[in-house]
């Protein structure tokens, strides 16, 4: 139970700057994911709050005090690698033991020969057992608790390796991409399973991926990295709902934000493909934007364009079905280099022919604005209520 | 139950056949390394064992079927068991040193990140170097009078020591120098299981609170050690049992018989005295214990250190 407060870290190896001053506070109980591309600085920094590495500037505190001096297990951290990073020579039973057989024994205790004259061994064993076979029991371990890990599967060490950080009644859980050596489909069930895991323990879980839907399935917050800096933090509904730059709304959710060339005509107005919508955001005029479309937000115009939606023309490409919806590709009519995917009923999509042409409407409620420089840009009057989009769009 | 019969009772003729065929296959790719081996090995091996039932010398023109008379003249001849307690005093000094050692310096130089490769060359010179050749060096060095240790011991209040033609230090000073050729080669293997041990174990057990030196070692570096230790540890056996190049040039198994060990008295029966058809019999004797090491290994010890 603690809270976790980062300020200012930074690191970096030689002249490489790997992570440029984070600030982050991470709530008691919390269950806050780093999300990011592949070496943005989530495995450095989350092996900075287990104190594996040693930030080179900024301060941590664990729990209200800081802890930048401590070593690791002074910490009251526990680590899941995504190695799992067993002891492949000790037995399942032996692994989870092992930080409390460091806890609660003296050194002389634990030495080989020495250890025998020690009385209250047996006693410290006994507990640590009983302590160990209670973890495999949540854990549905106990009856593998002789085996080696080389004998056991992919899902089963996962399991011993949180039964390891279990063990201990850490005040934090540290895990960094503990699913990516799984298979798909035990990933998604281990999923569930840790999410069920921190609400049944209630402790800071601070989760490295690079998964994005593993950050917005589990998460109650999400911090977005990338080169080294938090582009977004947030809940996962915050993140996908409102991206605050183009790189956030790329990288979360799948298939991929639709992304359109723009620009800001007269009055702030957006002009997708030279059409004005109604849309209209506190930029220069001439300024070209990129409007972020999810594909959920775009629908098929039956008839004729227009009515007071936004729209465009494509072409269908190609069917992607997933059983219980369609994603539909599309190309746009004279824009090769643009693509347009597009979620869709199946009934919907059997509507839709190869190479046919079609109009595409959405909501420009829906849109989300990014300048050039890929920050999010809140058009005017929609920044109080989504309500005021329609008088907007009556005035077009 | 008739068709479990006659499932039982053996595969269709076309199976059979094509069973043979594989077999045949199998053996044609089989033969070219069984007739090397056989060639190179079990028949030169064939040749021993028939020599050491005789009492063959060397030059001669005929020889008697002597039975195991050659085997139970080696094992009653004191010389033969001086030399051969020698040789297993040799090893038991050799293979802790030559093991612990070159652990305590793989540990040590493991660590080293920038200097590494210099510790690592510096060591292993002595497996470079021919022993012939450093020999020399090793006898100036140990000089009653001449030599820098005698040197170093007189200047700390301590008498000379003849340390190659006293009896009482003969072998532990070719034992020492034994060490000192092994050390490098058994350290380079040890760097090589230390390196194979995955950095996220130490920071696990670093989290875990297993962080002590000692705790560290015990824990982890030890049992993952297991199988380089096990290799090294019957390599520096089989290495010190076949003592012999050091002995042949500084001592001649001097002083009074103090070092002669086993692989040079077949030396001396086989070479010298051309009793080819005893020497034979020493081989196999040789042989055997060598045999052991290695059966110990692949029996007793394999199953334990692997995981
Ligand atoms: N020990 C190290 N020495 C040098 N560079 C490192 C080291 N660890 C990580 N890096 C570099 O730091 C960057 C971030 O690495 P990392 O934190 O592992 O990224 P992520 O976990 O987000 O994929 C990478 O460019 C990586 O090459
Ligand atoms: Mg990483």
């Amino acid at each position: 139970m603690a809270k976790v407060a980062l300020s200012s870290i930074a690191k970096s190896f030689g002249a490489t700057k790997v992570l440029d001053g984070i600030d982050l506070d991470i709530a008691d109980g919390e269950f806050l994911t780093l999300v990011g591309p592949s070496g943005c600085g989530k495995s450095t920094l989350i092996r900075i709050i287990a104190g594996l590495e040693h930030q080179d500037a900024g301060s941590l505190a664990i729990g209200g005090s800081r802890v930048d001096h401590l070593r690791p297990h002074e910490r009251r951290v526990a680590m899941v690698f995504q190695s799992y990073a067993l002891y492949p020579h000790m037995s399942v039973g032996a692994n989870i033991a092992l930080p409390l057989t460091m806890a609660r024994l003296r050194l002389w205790q634990r030495l080989p020969l020495l250890r025998l004259l020690s009385a209250e061994r047996r006693a410290v064993m006994r507990g640590i057992e009983s302590d160990v076979a209670a973890v495999a029991a949540q854990l549905q371990l106990g009856h593998l608790l002789d085996r080696k890990p080389a004998q056991l599967s992919g899902g089963q060490r996962q399991r011993v390796a949180l039964g390891r950080a279990m063990v201990r009644n850490p005040d934090v859980f540290l895990m960094d991409e503990p699913l990516s050596n799984l298979d798909a489909k035990l990933r998604v069930h281990m999923r569930t399973e840790l999410a069920e895991l921190h609400k049944r323990l209630g402790t800071t879980f601070i989760y490295v991926t690079h998964d994005q839907v593993e950050a917005m399935t589990m998460s109650d917050r999400v911090a977005m990295m990338d080169s080294g800096a938090i582009l977004q933090l947030g809940t996962p509904s915050q993140l996908y709902e409102k991206p605050a730059s183009l790189k956030v709304a790329q990288f979360i959710g799948s298939p991929a934000i639709n992304l359109l060339p723009a620009t800001v005509a007269e009055g702030g107005r957006v002009e997708l493909f030279g059409r004005p919508l109604a849309l209209s955001v506190p930029l220069e005029p001439g300024q070209a934007v990129t409007l972020g479309l999810r594909s959920e937000a775009l629908s098929l115009v039956q008839g004729e364009p227009g009515g007071g939606r936004a729209w465009f023309s494509a072409r269908l490409r190609r069917k992607e079905n997933l059983g219980s919806e369609y994603v539909l590709h599309f190309d746009l009519a004279g824009r090769d280099a643009t693509g347009v995917t597009m979620r869709a009923t199946p009934a919907v999509a059997a509507g839709v022919n190869e190479a046919a042409e079609v109009t595409l409407g959405f909501e420009e409620a829906a849109a989300h604005v990014f300048a050039a420089a890929g920050d999010r840009v809140e058009p005017r009057g929609q920044g109080a209520a989504t309500a005021s989009v329609v008088p907007l769009r009556a005035g077009a | 139950m008739t068709l479990a019969l006659a499932s039982a009772s053996g595969p269709a003729p076309a199976a059979r056949r094509r069973l043979r065929i594989e077999r045949v296959t199998g053996l044609g790719f089989a033969l070219p390394a069984f007739v090397l081996l056989l060639l190179t090995i079990l028949l030169p091996l064939a040749v021993l064992l028939w020599l050491s039932f005789t009492n063959y010398e060397f030059g001669g023109v005929d020889m008697d079927w002597v039975g195991l008379a050659n085997f139970r003249k080696a094992l009653a001849d004191p010389i033969i068991r001086r030399s051969l307690v020698n040789t297993l005093l040799y090893v038991a000094i050799v293979v802790p040193g030559g093991v612990l050692g070159a652990l305590l310096i793989a540990v040590l130089v493991h660590r080293r990140k920038r200097t590494r490769s210099v510790y690592e060359v510096i060591y292993f010179l002595p497996v470079t170097s021919t022993l012939i050749a450093m020999a020399t060096v090793w006898q100036f060095l140990l000089h009653p009078s001449l030599g820098p240790v005698n040197g170093v011991l007189k200047w700390l209040g301590l008498g000379p020591v003849a340390f190659l033609s006293e009896p009482s230090t003969a072998l532990a000073t070719l034992a020492v120098i034994g060490i000192w050729q092994l050390l490098g080669f058994n350290m380079i293997l040890f760097l090589a299981g230390l390196t194979a041990i995955p950095r996220d174990l130490y920071e696990a057990a670093d989290i875990d609170g297993c962080s002590g030196g000692i705790d560290r070692f015990l824990t982890i570096t030890w049992p993952l050690l297991g199988p380089t230790t096990m290799f090294v540890l019957v390599t520096t056996m089989i290495t010190a049992f076949k003592i012999f190049d050091t002995v042949a040039v500084m001592t001649r198994g001097g002083p009074v018989g103090s070092t002669e060990v086993l692989l040079y008295n077949v030396y001396l029966e086989g070479f010298q005295y051309f009793h080819t058809g005893y020497a034979a019999a020493l081989t196999f004797i040789f042989l055997a214990f060598i045999l052991v090491f290695s059966a110990v290994q692949t029996f007793a010890l394999d199953k334990k250190v692997h995981y």
